[in-house]
């Protein structure tokens, strides 16, 4: 039993490692989009509108204001949570804690973790958790914000996981990872309190990198 | 005959001698293996699934000495809640753990368990200790 769980493993590994050579292979695009006719140049040109991240100002665990277009250049991960929350948020962010180790020297790559408890957790608080994480440096920030735009944002962010809309405590208590490319796209949400789903995120980050090197996404 | 007589009271005794070790290794075993029930759904979360902890913020369960010490008041700190800053492994941490919806008989098997995973090896840690500890609670 234990021999055919390694080999159902290792053969998982071989098909995910599959996965990440092929140069070809990019990421969905989530969420709504509507076709946007043009006419440039005398022709007329059908182009895809998606749905994408709207603006948004928070202040981050160093004190600083952050915004949509502190991202410009950005694949970034998002998540939601507070410091206080005894349940799946240690076990989200003990998994985080692997995507921040994988692309903490990456400049492009960061990770935004929003406090959906802005009262307890001041930009004082958000910095003790971040140093008690082990987090320097400006590739993992904890952003703090009025709650009623926290969620607002949250809805756009989740559009994409809307199956489960009426899951328990709603969807911003789902513990979901979001990744969101350099157009301020969604290209992938993720369960984050499952290890397996936080590997899969980091090798969708490197798909994503090499979508831009290889200039397949404009 | 006398010989035949001692043979058979000397194994006797030796078959009562043997079942009554296995009968306290199936009861521990009974408190392992519901501990572990308990402790992943109850603390695996926080502390991990290898009793690590998560850096700073929530104490590691591999502190050997940390529980001995402290024994007689881990049932508390699992009913209870643990607010104060501790000392674990030579870091301080000062964070809260809230308190657990656990029955005595619940909080023994967990502990049971945790105080023989993780490189821990105390034995079983039972009911009836459990409640007296409980009883003695700060």
């Amino acid at each position: 039993m234990r021999l055919f769980n390694i080999s159902i493993i290792g053969l998982l590994f071989l098909v995910a490692c599959g996965n990440n050579k092929s140069a070809d292979k990019t990421l969905p695009i989530y969420g709504e989009r509507e076709p946007v006719t043009k006419t440039i140049d005398g022709k007329t040109v059908t182009d895809t509108v998606y749905h994408t991240i709207p603006e948004f100002k928070f202040v981050n665990q160093y004190g600083a204001e952050v915004t949509e277009k502190s991202l410009d250049n950005d694949i970034y991960v998002a998540d939601f949570f507070f410091t206080t929350c005894p349940s799946i948020c240690p076990i989200m962010h003990r998994n985080m804690l692997t995507v921040y180790q994988e692309f903490k020297n990456t400049p492009d790559v960061k990770i935004l973790s929003h406090t959906i408890d802005p009262n307890h957790d001041s930009v004082a608080v958000l910095k003790k958790y971040a140093d008690n994480l082990g987090i320097t440096g400006n590739s993992w920030w904890f952003l703090q914000g009025p709650k009623e735009t926290t969620y607002k944002l949250a809805e756009s962010y989740l559009v994409s996981v809307a199956e489960d809309k009426n899951a328990a405590g709603g969807l911003v208590h789902a513990g979901y990872f979001i990744l969101v490319d350099k157009q301020k796209r969604i290209r992938g949400t993720y369960d984050g309190t499952k290890p397996e789903d936080t590997q899969k995120l980091i090798a969708d980050i490197k798909t994503l990198q090499a979508e831009y090197k290889n200039n397949k996404t404009i | 005959m006398k010989f035949k007589i001692i043979a058979v009271l000397l194994s006797f005794i030796g078959i009562m001698a043997y079942s009554c070790q296995s009968e306290e290794k199936i009861e521990f075993m009974r408190y392992y293996s519901s501990g572990q029930e308990l402790y992943k759904s109850h603390c695996q979360n926080c502390h991990g699934q290898n009793g690590e902890g998560l850096a700073a913020l929530i104490p590691p369960l591999t502190d050997a000495a940390y529980l001995k010490q402290n024994r007689s008041q881990l049932a508390c700190y699992v009913k209870n809640g643990l607010k104060l800053p501790i000392l674990v492994n030579g870091k301080a941490y000062n964070g809260q753990m809230p308190p657990a919806t656990l029955a005595p008989v619940e909080i023994a098997q967990v502990l049971t368990y945790v105080q023989n995973s993780f490189g821990n090896k105390a034995g079983l840690h039972n009911v009836d200790q459990v409640n007296t500890e409980l009883g003695k609670c700060e």
